[in-house]
């Protein structure tokens, strides 16, 4: 409905605005008056009916209201990548462009994404009002890039719901009860953006890559809500169904030749999911499959994964000394300190292994991580 | 839509074009120029700027009192703007797509321009 308000009448800001008003006087009528013959014609009529009372209000938009079409809720053509696009547009922030998506396609409260993303609503709000005042006053427009742009933002979209994915899922199990689950959001995205490019093999590999992780997800937490490391993992708690699926997906990827860092981040995770436990894990398998993302992608924390993998393979002398050499540019990534940590402990260092795990605790601002390392630091205290 | 690209530079950006050859130098006007010319159809109007050390300054103080006059430009430090072209565009992409392509290196500030609408 947003989608389809913001290409009648040209503005974000009102469309949202009456996408809210619709839905409220949905809530206070409906249980009032009983749920009409048709909700969806009903919500579009209302919509409409308020798109005009505001624009009447606000005169400079006169020209507009010809414009607003009668809707046939039934015929409405799906415009939804239209804003998605514009929601992820270059020329926003990248935290925008997340927090602006959830709050536009998904439909999510501002409480709901502040909460997810544990930052202030008040901030989320202001971040919000100035990305859909950019869109309005900078003209950034409502529809499909051009066709020699279009590889490009897509990427450009992938990527935030790759962060959209990643921080909702790091961030489930900490926030307080009226978080919803971004990291559901994002998926639900992905296999949208997957629809719409059915042949486009890195939206398939991201829609796999977070399937996969959703289908660990209810083994991932404790009864206290505390992380739990995959290698301790109660594998019978995983959905095997989804990895099946989320699998196929991969094949459906691969089978378009061209890969890519979402592919192969996906085969990786397929890798772990198929295993039967910790020890059975194909670690060559995946180690082959981080040198082929290294080569695509180049990055110090997928050399931090290999360096783990490359751990379990041939032992963790040779991965302390892969994860040493990452020091100068992951100082900063707790995760860097705590796999330091866990190796120098399965190499019998403990002062330095204590050491490393206090500065993991130190960069990290997750509940749940920060109580899996403190958990850690006290069972090793002896 | 109406735009105003600004071309925008750093002292480091200065310094590289102040080491160009007179051949470099013939060539990258070649090519603004051309660039001009592709997309004559949507410059408004547009300008190259003297050097900032061309620049006054009048300052107006909002306690009121006599505006204060200064050699140099207002724009302090290492940043300098070296030229503009007013555009009229459909949207923000088409307005990237002309920035993306300046064959005049340096940065291009893409500032919309405020209407009564």
């Amino acid at each position: 409905m947003t989608a389809w308000l913001v290409r009648a009448a040209g503005d974000f800001e009102l469309a949202e605005d009456v996408v809210q008003e619709t839905i409220l006087s949905a809530l206070e009528r409906w249980p009032r008056d009983g749920i009409p013959d048709s909700p969806r014609g009903w919500l579009f009529t209302v919509a409409r009916r308020r798109a005009i009372d505001r624009l009447r209000r606000e005169r400079r938009y006169a020209a507009k209201i010809a414009a607003l079409p009668t809707p046939e809720a039934s015929e409405q053509p799906d415009t939804r990548l239209e804003l998605i696009f514009m929601c992820c547009h270059p020329a926003l922030a990248p935290e925008a462009q997340v927090a602006l998506t959830l709050r536009a396609v998904c439909g999510l409260t501002t409480a709901e994404i502040a909460s997810a993303f544990l930052v202030s609503e008040t901030a989320l709000a202001q971040r919000i009002v100035r990305a859909r005042r950019k869109i309005d006053v900078a003209g950034i427009p409502y529809r499909l890039p051009d066709a020699d742009e279009l590889d490009a933002r897509l990427r450009q979209v992938l990527a935030v719901l790759y962060l959209m994915f990643n921080e909702g899922y790091l961030a489930s199990g900490s926030g307080p009860a009226m978080r919803r689950d971004v990291a559901e959001d994002a998926a639900w995205l992905a296999e949208l953006v997957s629809q719409l490019f059915p042949f486009e093999p890195e939206a398939l590999g991201l829609l796999a890559l977070m399937r996969l992780h959703l289908a660990r997800s209810a083994a991932r937490l404790d009864g206290a809500g505390d992380l739990v490391l995959l290698r301790d993992q109660d594998r019978g708690r995983w959905d095997r169904a989804a990895i099946v699926e989320a699998s196929a997906l991969i094949e459906r990827a691969a089978a378009l030749r061209r890969t890519g860092p979402y592919q192969l981040q996906a085969a990786i995770a397929a890798c772990h999911a198929e295993a039967r436990s910790w020890s059975e894990t194909d670690w060559r398998q995946i180690v082959v499959l981080y040198d082929m993302l290294l080569a695509v992608a180049p990055s110090a924390v997928a050399r931090l994964n290999r360096a783990v993998a490359m751990g379990a393979l041939a032992g963790p002398a040779i991965a302390l000394a892969e994860v040493e050499r990452l020091g100068s540019e992951l100082r900063g990534y707790h995760l860097y300190h705590s796999i330091l940590a866990e190796l120098l402990h399965e190499l019998g260092r403990p002062a330095e292994a204590h050491a490393a795990q206090e500065r993991a605790l130190a960069l990290t601002s997750n509940r749940a991580e920060q109580s899996l390392l403190r958990r850690r630091l006290r069972d090793r205290a002896c | 839509m109406k735009y105003v690209l600004l071309f925008c530079g750093t002292d480091q950006d200065a310094a590289a074009f102040n080491a160009l050859s007179p051949d470099e130098l013939r060539q990258r006007y070649t090519e603004v120029g051309k660039w001009f010319q592709e997309h004559q159809s949507r410059i408004v109007d547009s300008a190259q700027l003297q050097p900032p050390t061309t620049a006054t300054t009048v300052r107006h103080a909002w306690q009121g009192g006599e505006p204060v006059v200064t050699d140099g430009p207002f724009m302090e430090g290492k940043e300098a703007i070296g030229g503009y072209a007013t555009i009229d565009v459909a949207d923000l992409d088409e307005a990237l797509r002309m920035a993306r392509t300046w064959p005049g290196r340096g940065a291009v500030e893409i500032r919309p321009l405020m209407v009564s609408r």
